[in-house]
């Protein structure tokens, strides 16, 4: 560690490193969405065309990514409110920190086949 | 200011104490403003975890996902005023979540006045565009455009 850094490392600045990453990155989408979701207002077929976008397959394994972060977000959010309000959290924020990245695991499997099934199909055929 | 300047010096056993290097800012005290926004983060995201993972499971899980998507099932969502007001506050509570999020980082990282005047100017700027068009949309929704 070098001299005169308030940066320490480990779980607890990566995590928090990595919630202001995804935060940026869901905020940016999030503008992007909105605006795409608006165009039900000019008509059905703008809509749907835009919506295409989504169901490329290259599109699909940014939405995967778009999940993760998310997720990520959001477990690690759950993690920083039990730091936060409950008494033990702080002494137990390593431990929290790594059953956050359990969960994000088994959500992250959970979630590869229904979103990527399609983009699969669609690159390999069948 | 005064109050820091005239505050007795405090003698004990070792040396005096300094006054301290920067002097407090009035405006930052005066408000309990960064006290809210620091609560809002936590309950807004609370909500969020529920509102944002329920949108994941329709939207992408749920009976083929990505695919059934369009103009139509938006509609037959949107038919539903209890959809209605969970997109509408899933949008709300995500865009001010996200602008305060972006605040902080940008009071973090911009060191210039200027850089941070103007980044703001942005951020919210793009704030309100998300908020009035999503907002606007979901209450002027029209599933008979097309015709």
């Amino acid at each position: 560690m070098p001299a005169g850094t308030l940066y320490r490392g480990r779980e607890g600045m990566w995590s928090w490193v990595a919630h202001r990453v995804t935060g940026v990155l869901i905020f940016f989408f999030l503008f992007a969405h909105v605006i795409d979701t608006a165009l039900v207002r000019v008509s059905p077929e703008a809509y749907d065309e835009t919506i295409e976008i989504y169901k490329n397959p290259i599109v699909s394994v940014m939405e995967y990514g778009l999940v993760a972060a998310i997720l990520f977000h959001a477990l690690n959010g759950l993690r920083i409110v039990a730091v936060d309000f409950w008494e033990k959290g702080p002494r137990y924020q390593k431990q929290m920190f790594w059953i956050v990245m359990g969960i994000w695991v088994v959500l992250m499997a959970g979630a590869a086949y229904p979103i990527l099934n399609h983009a699969f199909r669609e690159v390999f055929g069948s | 200011m005064a109050l820091i300047e005239n505050a007795p010096k405090i003698t004990g056993g070792g040396p005096a104490l300094e006054a301290p290097r920067s002097k407090r800012s009035p405006r930052s005290t005066k408000t309990n403003f960064e006290l809210y926004a620091w609560l809002f983060m936590r309950l807004s995201g609370i909500l969020l975890v529920v509102l944002v993972i329920g949108h994941l499971i329709i939207q992408l899980i749920i009976d083929g996902g990505v695919t059934r998507i369009g103009f139509a099932f938006v509609a037959g969502r949107w038919a539903n005023p209890f959809w209605m007001t969970w997109d509408l506050v899933m949008l709300w509570l995500a865009e001010l979540h996200g602008v305060n999020g972006l605040r902080t980082i940008i009071n973090d990282y911009a060191e210039r006045d200027q850089t941070r005047f103007w980044l703001k100017v942005l951020l919210y700027t793009s704030a309100l565009i998300v908020l009035f068009t999503g907002t606007l949309v979901i209450f002027t929704f029209d599933p008979n455009i097309g015709q």
